[in-house]
């Protein structure tokens, strides 16, 4: 692939405030026309990375290109051709929708705005309360205005910083089957999340935990990589196993989900032993199962932690 | 305890402290602002001015004139500048407010006063403020009344001695001869209220997008520093000329205060001080971080404006460094114009050197504006 290929090729970047070391060395790419899945912990460095990367901070060092122009030297380059979301609902809650609208569209000049913007309130189904403040919209409604605001101006590369954070299960499938139209239109987004079935739905993934990026591929790459053997357990007193079992030979994490423990660890054979002698011999039913995306990322978190720690 | 509870209680002071202490500014504000308001408040302000500008007119030159102003200047109320020598350069210098006082002393002073011909002597007063000038004058009688005994004793036989005085004072009172305070407060309080509405407006226009996390969405538009500030202080010019327009109205039909001069000149000039105050306040919303700190910077910026103007106290009754301080406040310069053109009708060119001391500020602060302005989050 070539530079031309890739809607973000970020290079060496570092960023610090004060004494913390915010962002470490993150190298990554994305893709023309897929949906990149952002995750790790909170205070990982995903949003710094995320400014980084629209030229709302300057990196300390390292180098980097946003659809093709330096995100350090070109930034207002970068900024009229790129849709960023911010964490937080960062549109004007004192003015109405169609007025928040015409704003952002008057400062892209974007053309024909009348009719841009009655098309996007069209879209939004939000026509009728055009006139209501920002600030009256429920969570779920703010975060469409907000993603409808940033691709006003017909943005190439979309970043969103945890666009669904607090925002209900129907509204946030929503928001994802407009992502896909989206990328099937050539966007490329990148998306910062903390939700696992969101992950699943990016095209491909990158962990950075502490600054640092621990992993980066597609979920089935990211799953192999780790080499993982997942064992499910269920049966009555989990909490206690669980207890006994984080102790035991083998095992790297023990999770509880709803009615069962998936217990992982990279060396199958140790765990293999652990799991009979005190799951299977105390009656519990042991299985192997796939291991999910979700272990991974929790087996991420947890070495990552133990080698700050 | 229902309604009082006194570990919950302590709870609220603990946080209300812990918050205090983390707003530094704030903290500093408490510790700083009351030393430095104090010293500087405290040994500025003086409602007895002394050392007027005082030029003289000088027909002749004789051993009386000369010991009629060393009287004067004993009194410590004036500072004698120029001799001039005309009755229009008299005009010009207290126009313009060079002078306070312009003392004429007429042609044949001596030759008159040695013949007991009563010669008059015309004290000419710039009576815009009457509060300056008021202690000036009473220390003028009494010089007039005790100056030339003790010279017209060794001729005391061409003088009647049980004349009380052998001259006469002629005090003219100019640009408000009744000395009416109003017509001097009130084109003074125009530039007060436009300081402080148009700072602490702007002042909060910023550091409210910062506040409420809409920055960084326009941070992350297209849109440069000098948009944003100029973009953001225009609506607030019009709600400036608004008020200005309002407070001449009232200061016309209400206080009646005269208006001498061109009404489009004090626009032009109210518009410049709207524009000067507009900058402060927009580099003082770049600066804070939160709304509060904002307001204490809006603050530290006027109360000198109110003080060290002129506005409030004389500003000849203050020492040198206040005066230097308060040279740069618009505020001041301000003061002088307007006053200048609605009770004495200056045009350009009496009002020019107090005109861009306020253009030099507005254009010095609004470079700090976009200095501070910071177009990215670092």
């Amino acid at each position: 692939m070539t530079t031309a290929d890739y809607a973000v090729t970020v290079e060496g970047l570092n960023k610090h405030f004060g004494a913390h070391h915010a962002v470490k060395n993150l190298s990554m790419q994305i893709r023309q026309g897929e949906i990149f899945g952002f995750l790790g912990p909170n205070g990982s460095g995903k949003t710094t990375s995320i400014r980084m990367m629209c030229g709302l901070l300057t990196p300390d060092s390292g180098s980097g290109t946003c659809l093709g122009y330096d995100i350090i030297r070109q930034r207002a380059e970068v900024k009229r051709r790129v849709g960023y979301m911010t964490q937080r609902f960062s549109y004007w809650e004192d003015l109405s929708i169609r007025e928040n609208l015409d704003f952002v569209a008057r400062l892209y000049q974007v053309p024909n705005r009348k009719a841009v913007v009655d098309e996007t309130l069209e879209e939004l189904q939000l026509t009728s309360r055009a006139k209501q403040l920002a600030g009256s919209l429920s969570g779920g409604w703010k975060q469409r205005l907000a993603l409808a605001a940033s691709l006003l101006h017909k943005p190439k590369l979309l970043l969103l910083d945890e666009p669904t954070a607090g925002v209900d299960p129907t509204a946030r499938r929503i928001f994802w089957e407009e992502l896909h139209q989206l990328a099937a239109k050539g966007i490329s987004i990148l998306v910062s999340t903390h939700y696992m079935d969101e992950a699943e739905r990016c095209h491909r993934l990158a962990y950075i935990s502490y600054g640092e990026l621990l992993c980066q591929g597609t979920s089935a790459e990211m799953i192999q990589q780790r080499q993982l053997t997942t064992w499910q357990i269920t049966g009555r007193h989990l909490v206690q196993l669980n207890r006994t079992l984080e102790a035991c030979p083998g095992v790297e994490q023990v999770v509880a989900f709803g009615t069962a423990l998936h217990v992982s660890g990279t060396q199958a054979e140790l765990l293999r032993d652990t799991v009979e002698q005190h799951a299977t011999r105390e009656g519990y039913d042991a299985k192997i199962i796939d291991t999910s995306l979700e272990d991974v990322f929790i087996n991420l978190m947890k070495t990552s932690e133990g080698a700050f720690n | 305890m229902r309604y009082f509870n006194l570990s919950r209680w302590w709870s609220i002071v603990l946080k209300e402290f812990l918050q205090i202490r983390r707003d530094r500014l704030t903290l500093g504000m408490i510790g700083a602002l009351p030393i430095i308001q104090l010293t500087l408040f405290g040994f500025a302000i003086n409602t007895d001015p002394k050392h007027l500008k005082t030029d003289i007119v000088l027909a002749e030159q004789s051993e009386f004139t000369r010991s009629f102003i060393s009287a004067l200047r004993n009194t410590g109320y004036f500072d004698i500048e120029d001799a001039l020598s005309s009755q229009s350069e008299a005009d010009a210098a207290l126009a313009s407010g060079r002078a306070q006082f312009v003392i004429s002393f007429p042609n044949g002073f001596s030759a008159q006063l040695l013949k007991d011909q009563k010669p008059k002597v015309l004290v000419e007063v710039d009576a815009t403020d009457p509060t300056t000038t008021a202690n000036a004058l009473s220390a003028l009688n009494k010089v007039a009344q005790s100056a030339l005994k003790r010279d017209l004793n060794h001729v005391v036989h061409v003088v009647d001695s049980n004349s009380p005085y052998s001259y006469e004072l002629m005090i003219h009172k100019r640009y408000n001869p009744e000395g009416i305070t109003q017509y001097n407060i009130i084109p003074g309080l125009m530039g007060v209220i436009l300081s402080m509405t148009m700072v602490m407006m702007t002042s909060l226009s910023i550091t409210r997008e910062r506040e409420r996390g809409t920055l960084e969405n326009l941070l992350a538009m297209p849109v440069e520093a000098l948009e944003v500030i100029s973009g953001k202080i225009i609506p607030y010019i019009i709600v400036g000329l608004i008020q200005c327009t309002t407070i001449l109205l009232f200061a016309k039909l209400l206080f009646r205060v005269p208006f001498e001069g061109n009404m489009l000149t004090v626009y032009a000039v109210s518009l410049l001080l709207i524009l000067a105050n507009l900058m402060v306040g927009i580099t003082i919303s770049a600066l804070a971080r939160n709304q509060l700190q904002a307001m204490q910077m809006t603050f530290f910026y006027f109360l000198p404006s109110i003080l060290l103007s002129g506005f409030m106290f004389p500003f000849f009754g203050m020492p040198k460094w206040a005066q230097i301080i308060g040279n740069v406040l618009p505020l001041t310069h301000f003061n002088r114009v307007i006053r200048g053109i609605l009770l004495k009708g200056n045009g350009w060119v009496e009002i020019f050197p107090n005109v861009w001391p306020i253009m030099l500020f507005a254009l010095t602060v609004m470079l700090l504006g976009v200095f501070f302005y910071k177009n990215t989050m670092d």
